[in-house]
């Protein structure tokens, strides 16, 4: 999120679209509610399915699953060609006047620089113009057939109403009413904000949905604001926590990145993160990247990592590939290359897409650990369920160790909202039986991994050998003595370099913000972003004072909220070009002649003047872009692209089967249906329901009387097609698999007509499998294919074609 | 509106944590002697415009009384289970309704339960003493011990809200929280809501709360909207906020105009008057009839002609004007 | 009918058992053994039924259920009671409803009334087994026990509750209470004139009465069974 859930309640409209924030997000939809009832808030839900946030909706416009590009750009068609666009916040804040390159162009579906055999771009031609300053060039007339405006006015313009409508199925009507509810938010006294999640994230090109929509909001000046903004409604309590904290196989803490193979040194790694401004004044934070990074190694490493080891810069891991993203690492299971998977939390066989690959895979490792309070499918994928889950036992071999851990009710620490507030939180019970902190186990079998790599050395023992491991109870550190080490702390005095005698920083005091991070080994922090959260005043994460002035829905001292307790990030942008907010109504910050105040933290250095920085300090340009240079892998524009199986071809682009440069295996396109495939006619979807969290509360009873049996959701039409009764059982499958579950026939979904064929859908709720109390369901995952996103590889969950037939239900053993 | 309206603006009193026999406005089978100052009368708001259906409700209810429902099925609707039973208080009725002025689609979820009815037919109809009490407050609650599981409660109901469990044969249904609302906390369900579908205060409160929301529903185009506190039973004591207020029943058959019904008046007014007045009647009658006309004896000739009978002797013959009574 | 067919088709109102024997004074069978178990089951039952009824009628008699064990007891126990009076009932239905049958004396005997309640006897014409009043306890408590088990089922929650709206129920509880202050009444009715007329009670606790008692109450009947006795003719008024 850029903003947080506390926001929403500052909004004029709120659009779902890409999610179901009423049922995954029933406790976050309050403010939804709160925007409504206060300021008579319109909100307007776009789903496939008229879902249980349609039903409080104003207004609800149908959409094909796959198709919401054509939908956005369609919007910002909409918005160009009805001047809905707020000029004073588009020209100054985003690259609108930056001219792009000679050499990039976008025809047909593809960019520039597409290489068919390696499913990838070259992108070297995405790029600006740099005039001889060693700057962008910019054209503030936005006269330049070439500046980023006029391409993006070309790019959108095939996006008419009749084209959305023929893509996404939305009626031309329900669109342009759409449009037009959207369209008012251009003016700087109204906001809209963006409330999406897997409805956007689980496509093949999942990151360019959401940077349709942050172009939109773009334009219409809702970026940085009160009631604006992206907001990404996380999944996990603790998601957003994750991603900070880089449990990706490319990260390290906050956003760094793990080094490549094509950087065997720090000299090298450098080279290529701290962006030179690309505009005069501007600030590129990003510069700062040694510093943290530095500190990153500090704590890591402590006194094994000095300036004459590159801060044992050789001690990280180098990525061979882009990344070890689930998929690929199933992958290799599946081709025998992984010998030991442990699952911490995870339970990837009903989680993740093609079980029946997913179970080859296990069943070839030598070992499987699994760290979980409950039982999990993926810790039973060798026992025969009968028809929900047929295996032979005898054949596998795998050895399957379960370790029982406590689970976040029974432990004490800080889970990160999606608004990026750390909120502390206190055990709600003691751990049952033999169950032990995950801290504990990983604790221990660090320390054992230790004593083996000490006794017997090792191909490269250092980065374990050395792990700095100061904890008071090495065999237990405690959540408080990780929370500090995430904040960061001084290790060295550190004097003025003006007046030696004046200390700045002193030894073994806690750091009071990522500010203080220093590049020359004197400080530590575990994950620069969270620093400020367990500083010399003690635990920021667990404040509770719930004070707002202003009633700006800020709550500066509840918790902490990263970065630098910034509750709406880029805030800066909700004043004009002289610091005065554009809603007066709704301050967030303002410019009082010498220094930014307000109800926020001021996304900005609090003195750097109006006109002379731009409001995105991270960015080289300090502006936000519309168009992004080569930081996709699929495009500075967004392109629709059908999913990998899909009923039609895609419409603009008939040669382009799903986006050319998502992440598929060359085992799987024989898994996927073809185009149209009449075996498989109707276009599949998978979601949660408010009742169940995945697959752990069909363990709970309370969780499984609200939703005990699985089932699937058709239309009146289809179930008539079909004969298919209501309650009636159902066989749903793909080209990978099956599953048996009842009909919920309903009028809430209906069949649309793409490209003039009639288009039903079958929705799969996904809570269901073979261990709990609720009745034993299948995974979705037995329907969806092994394909993911081209930036983040996040599988394509949310668009896959199916078969449906009446059924007597499934067969038992 | 947040933060969330305070616990209820109703006393709580630490000494006397639960509504006692002083607070008793109604009880049933009993004369009671009402409370001279009631206290102040309490409501559930439910605004059935804001409810996402997400059973937040009914899983509070099924955690704070301490109910185990059963794991059932899926009947093809996201209802569950499919009707109140005496382990589930509450819960969520789904419809799915085409309006016929817009054509628009509407999923109305309405959370089912109690209506605390200022005139329970519940308690009209219990046979048992004190088996339902009405608080002054408004709140009807059923006290297990006196219940005797007749069910009477449940034909007296205009809502088809109690059900009789098979396990203690006492009945069940909302309690409206009285125990939390008796230290001053409100229901579970209300705690629960994410969305303040649910509200609880007192009943004036929630009465301008409506107001509040029926004005911003009308805003929305909803022309109809509006209050249910139906008049039949008194008014409740849990209402809804409706957006077609003019038809309720179009929310999984929320009585138009509930009222306690004519068959249960009859049948606990006059049929008990009349019916003890009959028997009691027929009881003296019988009792005078003696009293005035003496026992009907058999003589000493009516044995003297039996006799005569039995042996062959034709006993004296009746008078003729008797005979065509007579077999021939 | 010919006095010679007597002898082949015994009337409706004598049932096995029924028999004349002479003495001082003339003794007449009404009632075997199984008839009289059978009838105080019956009656047994309805006295409880009525007391646990009547219990949940009205408040003020809702201290009855203390004679059950409390309320979920009489709550418990009344339907099965219920149960127990409408098979046995059956079963004296069965014995019984022949002689029930209306036959043309009745008419008359109602007609006179004021007659019968003045115990003036000689005024109202020979009399089957039973008389109209007595038919019309029979009938009456027939007619209103299969109301009672009809409505008293759909009123069992514990067993029936799926069977019936609860529309049908409220039906079924008015009419139930209706038809049980009914059979009370007519079973008041019935315990009068088995105290009002006086040895009768010993039908029902003997199975006798006196030859006298027939004679007076029953006098067609008392004719009938002296013709059917073994080698008597019965002597008709005609003789
Ligand atoms: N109750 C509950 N809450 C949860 C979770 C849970 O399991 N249960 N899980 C949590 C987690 S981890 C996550 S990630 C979040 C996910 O939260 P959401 O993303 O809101 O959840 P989903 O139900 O997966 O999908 C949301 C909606 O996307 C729609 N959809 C599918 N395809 C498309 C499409 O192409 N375009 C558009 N516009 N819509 C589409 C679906 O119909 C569905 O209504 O929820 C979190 N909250
Ligand atoms: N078809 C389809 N598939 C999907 C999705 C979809 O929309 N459609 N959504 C995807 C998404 S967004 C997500 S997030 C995944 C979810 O997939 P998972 O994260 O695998 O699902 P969970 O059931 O949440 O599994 C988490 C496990 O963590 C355990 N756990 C809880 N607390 C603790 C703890 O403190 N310590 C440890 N060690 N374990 C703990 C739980 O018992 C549970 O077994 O599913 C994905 N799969
Ligand atoms: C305490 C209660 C009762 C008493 C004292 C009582 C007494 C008697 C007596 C004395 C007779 C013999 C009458 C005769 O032979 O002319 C009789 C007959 C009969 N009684 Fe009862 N009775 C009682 C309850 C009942 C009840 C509850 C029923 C049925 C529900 C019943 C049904 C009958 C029937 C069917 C006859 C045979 C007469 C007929 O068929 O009309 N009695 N009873
Ligand atoms: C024939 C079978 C009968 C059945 C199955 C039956 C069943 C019931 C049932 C289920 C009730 C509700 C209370 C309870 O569950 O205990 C009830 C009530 C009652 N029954 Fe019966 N009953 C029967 C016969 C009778 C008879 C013969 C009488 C009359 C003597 C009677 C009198 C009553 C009365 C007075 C009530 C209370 C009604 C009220 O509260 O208004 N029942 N009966
Ligand atoms: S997990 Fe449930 S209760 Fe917790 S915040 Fe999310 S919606 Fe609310
Ligand atoms: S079942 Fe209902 S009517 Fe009968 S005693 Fe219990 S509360 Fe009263
Ligand atoms: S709704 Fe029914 S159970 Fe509740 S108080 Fe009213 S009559 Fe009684
Ligand atoms: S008020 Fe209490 S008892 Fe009633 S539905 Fe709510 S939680 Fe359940
Ligand atoms: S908790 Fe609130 S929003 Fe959720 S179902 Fe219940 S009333 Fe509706
Ligand atoms: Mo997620």
């Amino acid at each position: 999120m850029t903003n947080a859930w506390t926001d929403i309640k500052n909004t004029d409209l709120v659009v779902i679209m890409g999610g179901n924030a009423a049922e995954a997000h029933p406790c976050g939809f309050k403010w939804v509610t709160e925007a409504k009832a206060t300021r008579g808030a319109k909100l307007i839900v776009v789903d496939p399915r008229y879902n249980r946030s349609a039903a409080v909706a104003d207004f609800y416009a149908p959409i094909r699953q796959g198709s919401d590009i054509a939908f956005l750009m369609g919007l910002i068609n909409y918005c160009i060609s009805h001047d809905k666009v707020q000029w004073d916040y588009v020209k100054p804040f985003t690259n609108a006047s930056f001219v792009v390159r000679e050499g990039y162009a976008y025809q047909d579906g593809l960019f520039t620089g597409y290489d068919e055999s390696k499913r990838d771009y070259n992108r070297d031609s995405w790029e600006y113009e740099i005039g001889p300053d060693g700057y962008a060039v910019v054209d503030e007339t936005l006269q330049n057939p070439r500046c980023v405006w006029n391409l993006l006015k070309q790019h959108v313009a095939i996006y008419t109403p009749e084209m959305v409508e023929r893509i996404c199925g939305t009626p031309k009507d329900a669109f342009l009413k759409v449009a037009e509810m959207v369209g008012e938010c251009s003016t700087p006294t109204k906001t809209m904000t963006s409330m999406y999640a897997l409805g956007w994230t689980q496509h093949s090109k999942g990151a360019q949905n959401i940077r349709g929509m942050a172009m939109l909001q773009l334009i219409l000046g809702n970026i940085g604001v009160r009631g604006g903004g992206m907001n990404a409604l996380r999944g996990h309590s603790n998601i957003q926590g994750l991603t900070d904290l880089g449990l990706m196989s490319n990260l390290i803490p906050g956003y760094l990145n793990i080094p490549t193979q094509k950087e065997p040194d720090f000299t090298t790694y450098m080279s290529t993160r701290a962006f030179k401004p690309l505009r005069p004044n501007q600030t590129s934070y990003w510069q700062n990247y040694r510093k943290f990074f530095v500190s990153f190694m500090k704590s890591m490493y402590g006194p094994a990592a000095t300036k004459e080891n590159d801060w044992a810069y050789s001690y990280l891991p180098k990525l061979d590939v882009a990344s070890y993203d689930v998929l690929r690492v199933f992958d290799m299971m599946k081709h025998g290359k992984v010998n030991l998977y442990f699952c911490q939390g995870f339970n990837p066989l009903q989680a993740f897409p093609d079980k029946g690959k997913l179970a080859a895979g296990l069943a070839k490792l030598k070992m499987l650990v699994i760290m979980d309070p409950l039982q999990t499918e993926t810790a039973r994928f060798w026992e025969d369920h009968g028809t929900f889950n047929k295996v032979n036992p005898a054949d596998i071999k795998t050895e399957v160790i379960q370790l029982p851990t406590t689970c976040f009710a029974e432990d004490e620490g800080s889970l990160v909202n999606s608004g990026r507030w750390l909120q502390w939180h206190w055990p709600g019970g003691s751990p049952p039986g033999e169950a032990k902190t995950d801290i504990w186990i990983m604790a221990q079998i660090h320390l054992r991994l230790k004593e083996l790599y000490k006794k017997e050395g090792g191909a490269f023992p250092d980065p374990i050998v050395n792990l700095n491991w100061s904890y008071k109870d090495p065999g237990e550190p405690t959540p408080e003595e990780l929370a500090r080490e995430m904040n960061g702390s001084v290790l060295v005095d550190v004097f003025d370099p003006a007046d030696p005698t004046k200390k700045v920083l002193e030894a073994g005091k806690q750091l009071s913000g990522f500010g203080q991070m220093r590049d020359d080994g004197t400080t530590a922090g575990g994950c620069w972003i969270f620093s400020g959260c367990w500083t010399e005043a003690g635990n920021m994460m667990a404040r509770r004072d719930n004070s707002d002035p202003g009633d700006a829905g800020m709550f500066l001292k509840w918790s902490f909220a990263w970065p630098a307790n910034r509750r709406i990030l880029y805030n800066r942008a909700s004043c004009d070009l002289d610091g005065k907010p554009w809603d007066p109504s709704r301050k967030l910050i303002e410019w009082d002649g010498a220094k930014w105040t307000g109800y926020d933290v001021p996304d900005i250095p609090p003195t750097a003047k109006p006109r002379d920085v731009g409001p995105f300090i991270m960015n080289p340009e300090g502006t936000s872009r519309l168009w992004v240079r080569k930081m996709m892998r699929d495009g500075p524009f967004p392109v629709h692209y059908e999913p990998f199986e899909s009923p039609v071809a895609n419409v603009i682009a008939p040669k382009v089967r799903g986006n050319p440069v998502a992440r598929v295996f060359p085992d799987d396109w024989k898994t996927f249906a073809d185009i149209g495939d009449p075996n498989f006619p109707y276009a599949g979807t998978s979601y949660r329901l408010t009742e169940h969290f995945h697959y752990w509360t069909k363990n709970n009873h309370v969780n499984s009387v609200l939703q005990p049996e699985q089932f699937v959701e058709i239309s009146e039409e289809l179930a008539k097609d079909k004969g298919i009764a209501l309650g009636g059982w159902v066989r749903v499958w793909s080209k990978r698999g099956e599953l048996y579950a009842k009909a919920v026939v309903t009028k809430r979904i209906k069949p649309m007509t793409i490209d003039g064929k009639i288009v039903h859908i079958v929705g799969v709720p996904i809570h269901w499998g073979f261990v709990g109390a609720a009745r034993k369901g299948f995974t979705a995952n037995t329907l969806t294919p092994f394909v993911g996103d081209a930036n983040i590889e996040t599988p394509e969950f949310k668009a896959f074609m199916v078969n449906i037939e009446p059924s007597t239900g499934p067969v038992v053993a | 509106m947040f933060p969330p309206i305070p616990n209820p603006t109703v006393a709580s009193d630490a000494a006397t944590p639960r509504f006692g026999e002083k607070d008793i406005l109604r009880r049933s089978a009993s004369e009671v002697t009402p409370p001279a100052q009631r206290l102040t009368e309490v409501a559930k708001l439910i605004d059935v415009s804001k409810c996402i259906g997400c059973k937040a409700c009914q899983a509070a209810c099924l955690e704070w009384n301490n109910l185990t429902e059963e794991i059932g099925f899926n009947h093809g609707v996201y209802t569950n289970p499919m009707d109140l039973t005496p382990d589930s208080f509450t819960l969520m009725r789904f419809t799915e309704w085409v309006n016929p002025e817009t054509e628009n689609l509407e999923w109305l979820i309405r959370k089912d339960g109690c209506m605390h009815c200022e005139d329970p037919g519940c308690l009209k109809a219990c046979p048992a003493p004190g088996a339902i009490v009405q608080y002054s407050n408004g709140i009807v609650d059923f006290q297990h011990d006196n219940c005797i599981g007749c069910g009477y409660c449940i034909k007296g109901c205009p809502f088809n809200i109690p059900r009789i469990s098979k396990v203690d044969h006492t009945a069940y249904k909302c309690t409206l929280c009285s125990d939390r609302v008796a230290v001053g906390q409100g229901p579970a369900c209300q705690k629960a809501c994410p969305t303040q579908a649910i509200v609880f205060g007192t009943k004036d409160e929630m009465k301008d709360w409506a107001e509040l929301r029926i004005t911003d529903l009308k805003s929305r185009g909803f022309a109809n909207a509006g209050l249910y506190d139906p008049p039949g039973v008194g008014g409740t004591h849990v209402m809804y906020v409706l957006h077609h207020a003019d038809t309720p029943s179009i929310y999984a058959g929320l009585p138009d105009n509930p009222r306690i019904s004519p068959l249960v008046d009859a049948w606990k007014g006059m049929t008990k008057y009349v019916g003890l007045a009959v028997m009691g009647f027929a009881a003296a009658a019988g009792f005078l009839h003696y009293v005035v006309a003496g026992p009907n004896k058999v003589s000493e000739e009516d044995e003297e002609n039996a006799e005569r009978l039995a042996d062959g002797t034709p006993p004296p013959v009746p008078p003729a004007s008797l005979q065509e009574g007579r077999t021939p | 009918m010919s006095a010679d067919n007597l002898k082949t088709h015994t009337p409706d109102d004598v049932e096995p058992g029924d028999a004349v024997r002479p003495g001082h004074p003339v003794q007449v069978s009404r009632y075997t053994v199984a008839a009289r178990i059978n009838h105080w089951i019956t009656a047994l039952s309805l006295i409880a039924l009525a007391l646990s009824g009547m219990a949940l009628f009205t408040p003020s008699l809702f201290f009855l259920t203390g004679l059950f064990g409390g309320g979920q007891w009489t709550r418990a126990l009344h339907p099965w009671i219920g149960v127990v009076l409408f098979f046995s009932f059956a079963g004296l239905f069965l014995r019984f409803w022949k002689a029930n049958l209306p036959a043309r004396e009745d008419g008359t005997w109602l007609a006179r009334i004021s007659d019968v309640l003045r115990g003036r006897e000689e005024r109202l014409p020979e009399i089957g087994k039973y008389n109209a009043g007595q038919k019309f306890v029979f009938w009456g408590m027939s007619g209103l026990i299969i109301v009672l088990i009809a409505s008293g089922i759909a009123m069992w929650d514990q067993y029936f509750y799926a069977f019936t709206t609860i529309e049908q129920k409220r039906v079924a509880v008015l009419v139930h209470a209706v038809a049980a202050v009914c059979i009370i009444c007519v079973w008041i009715i019935h315990v009068y004139a088995a105290i009002w007329v006086k040895g009768t009670i010993g039908a029902m606790t003997r199975g006798k009465v006196t030859g006298g008692w027939a004679w007076r109450h029953h006098r067609k009947w008392l004719r009938e069974l002296v013709g059917t006795r073994p080698g008597k003719r019965p002597p008709t008024p005609a003789e």
